[in-house]
């Protein structure tokens, strides 16, 4: 053990991996410094941990309804978080509920950043027009309601999951565009890029090879903590109805469906919305440390 | 100030500035309204389809697409498009058959009052919150206000509404339930105030009618006081990295080496700095709570905006949700421009 944490911290590494793991080792102790972003990634980590064991930790079928067992409060053996208007186990829809909440934030993130990503480093590295024409449209969809946006879209293309996550990923891609430009501008002009171009890469190598890797911190950072915005306005859409489709456990729509008897059976609506809440206060815990680890500017201070 | 008159040069470039923002501010609007109609035309859903009815006969189709402009090329009915709405033309609402321009502005002033009174709570909480938290960084105020503001961040507000619907209304009977009124109220409302603005705190002061006036006090304060959290997380956060950075200058070290009182340094030498970056954060903090207010305006029965459009889209209401979605992009970009503007007048570095 000791003689890997001194490989890992060599200040004179031997290859390329050694020196990067050392870095993120470093991190990784800056971050363990900081007990509110450890408690993120302990719920992260729980999240994740959920979603793949839910069939082994679920105690009832999430689906199937039992109508003989109805609205039971908390406490009740056999349904720890009581049942709801179908007589389904709360705590196994919760849990169920967190493999969709987990696949859409997913989805979103293999499509808005990168879309940011690629939008921002092209018009950071070319300039000029190309420059002016992608920063304007980013700029005319960073002014627009997000929320009110994906709504209309959602309308028009049906409600659904895949929809919603189109609509979330179509209104969350501007702020992406706008960092990874702002660290292209950075990095465009140095010597190691006019190396690489004197060898004759091209711009697409360029970008692809040298550009896009030095913006990755900076994106990662925006991600984490955007995961958590993700989920409320995909909750928001389920809420709606206009999201993940009944009878599908859906934390938002779950709430929906208790909202019908809030006052007499409270925890049909608040134990799903205790879910999202641990699971955003989750990501933005994680994401607050990260950017306190990652960011230069940050760190300096 | 008083000794030298501002020169007429600095005056140029700020109308130029101005000039600058307002063809950006119509270049977002072409940009919105090209959006929503990609949304409506573009989208295969037929429109006459949903005015008509599935019973019209095929020449009462083809008169509707005539009278529409639908057999226009694109770029054309684009143009109509952006032509009817520049004058004010929302397209009639499906359901109730009425302009949606005039249905819109019978609601609007239900989500602007909402979103002022959350604003200004959110800002009499926040900014002190934030220059308090900046002031002790580290310290155990620093670290609940950073939590209380990552809570409001995680939650969401749908569900923050109904647990204070839960506990205020259920639970403790301290404020009023869903709706803008008492249902005892909700008559005198209509025949016996004069409405001078829509906003209904201003006009049961305005004609007097202060027990109506607490009754809708009763009733506004749980969900802008919900608003009112999420706004306050945002505002205290960028208070705190303002200010932080204010206090790090080297005016403020001169100003307490002076020995002036540590309580004046912070709250009016820095303060006032600070305003200056806040009123953008303000300002977009508005313009999201009026977003923002959609949700919760659902979960209050509050008969905004918000509400408008959601109970237009369980109809598929098309021209009202999309009305309002514009309606509410208008006022969103506007905010921001505002704001822009705002920061150039008031800061003289913005201006070079």
């Amino acid at each position: 053990m000791s003689t890997l944490t001194t490989w890992l911290r060599d200040p004179n590494p031997a290859s390329r991996m050694q020196s990067r793991l050392g870095q993120s080792y470093l991190s990784w102790l800056r971050l363990r410094r900081n007990p509110l972003a450890m408690i993120g990634l302990l719920i992260t980590a729980a999240l994740l941990f959920v979603a793949i064991f839910a069939p082994v930790l679920a105690p009832h079928d999430p689906i199937t309804q039992e109508l003989g067992r109805r609205l039971l409060p908390p406490g009740t053996p056999g349904n720890i978080l009581g049942t709801d208007d179908f007589g389904r186990d709360i705590l196994s829809r919760i849990l169920y509920g967190s493999r969709i909440t987990l696949y859409i934030v997913l989805l979103v993130i293999l499509t808005a950043p990168v879309v940011g990503l690629i939008i921002g480093t092209v018009a950071g590295y070319f300039g000029g027009w190309v420059d002016t024409i992608l920063m304007r449209i980013t700029d005319i969809f960073l002014a627009f309601p997000k929320l009110i946006l994906a709504l209309a879209l959602v309308a028009v293309l049906g409600p659904g999951m895949e929809n919603a996550v189109l609509a979330i990923a179509l209104t969350s891609w501007p702020p992406y565009a706008r960092v990874s430009r702002a660290e292209t501008l950075t990095v465009r002009n140095s010597d190691y890029i006019a190396a690489v171009k004197l060898q004759g890469a091209g711009p697409i190598r360029i970008i692809w090879g040298h550009v896009i890797p030095m913006c990755l911190p900076s994106v990662i950072i925006r991600v984490t903590l955007d995961m958590a915005g993700v989920i409320l306005t995909a909750a928001g859409l389920g809420f709606l109805g206009l999201g993940v489709q009944p009878p599908l456990p859906e934390w938002g729509l779950m709430i929906s469906a208790g909202r019908k008897f809030l006052f007499e059976q409270w925890w049909v609506a608040t134990m799903p919305g205790l879910a999202i809440f641990i699971v955003s206060l989750g990501f933005n815990l994680l994401g607050d440390g990260l950017r306190d680890v990652l960011d230069p500017k940050s760190a300096s201070k | 100030m008083t000794s030298t008159p501002a020169p007429p040069s600095r005056l140029i470039p700020l109308l130029r500035q101005i000039g600058g923002t307002v063809v950006t501010l119509f270049v977002t609007f072409l940009g919105l309204l090209m959006v929503t109609f990609f949304i409506s035309n573009v989208i295969p859903v037929d429109p006459v389809l949903s005015i008509l009815g599935e019973r019209a006969t095929e020449a009462q189709m083809e008169e509707a697409r005539e009278r529409l402009g639908l057999n226009e090329p694109l770029w054309k009915q684009f143009g109509i498009y952006v032509g009817n709405t520049l004058q004010g033309d929302l397209g009639t609402s499906i359901r109730t058959r009425e302009p949606v321009l005039q249905e819109v502005s019978q609601r609007f002033p239900a989500t602007l009052e909402l979103a002022t009174l959350a604003t200004i709570l959110g800002v009499l909480l926040g900014v002190p919150a934030g220059v308090i938290a900046a002031t002790k960084p580290g310290s155990f105020f620093d670290q609940s206000t950073r939590l209380i503001g990552l809570m409001g961040y995680s939650m969401p507000v749908f569900w923050l509404g109904l647990m204070g619907l839960l506990l205020f209304y259920g639970q403790l009977g301290w404020v009023g339930g869903p709706g803008r009124l008492d249902a005892g109220y909700q008559m005198s409302l209509d025949f016996e105030l004069t409405q001078y603005t829509g906003m209904i705190l201003l006009d049961t002061a305005l004609n007097n009618r202060w027990d109506m006036f607490a009754n809708a006090f009763s009733h506004i304060i749980l969900p802008a006081g919900i608003l009112a959290y999420i706004s306050m997380a945002y505002i205290s956060r960028m208070t705190r990295s303002f200010m932080m950075n204010e206090l790090g200058q080297e005016y403020i070290t001169t100003a307490r080496v002076k020995g002036m009182p540590e309580r004046r340094v912070i709250w009016v030498h820095a303060l006032k700095n600070v305003m200056v970056p806040l009123i953008t954060v303000i300002a977009l903090s508005y313009a999201y709570l009026l977003e923002g207010a959609v949700l919760t305006e659902t979960i209050f029965a509050w008969p905004g905006l918000g509400s408008y459009i959601t109970d237009a889209l369980m109809v598929a209401d098309m021209p009202a949700v999309l009305g309002g979605t514009v309606v509410v992009g208008i006022a969103y970009i506007g905010l921001n421009m505002l704001s822009d503007l705002l920061y150039r007048l008031v800061d003289p570095r913005a201006r070079v």
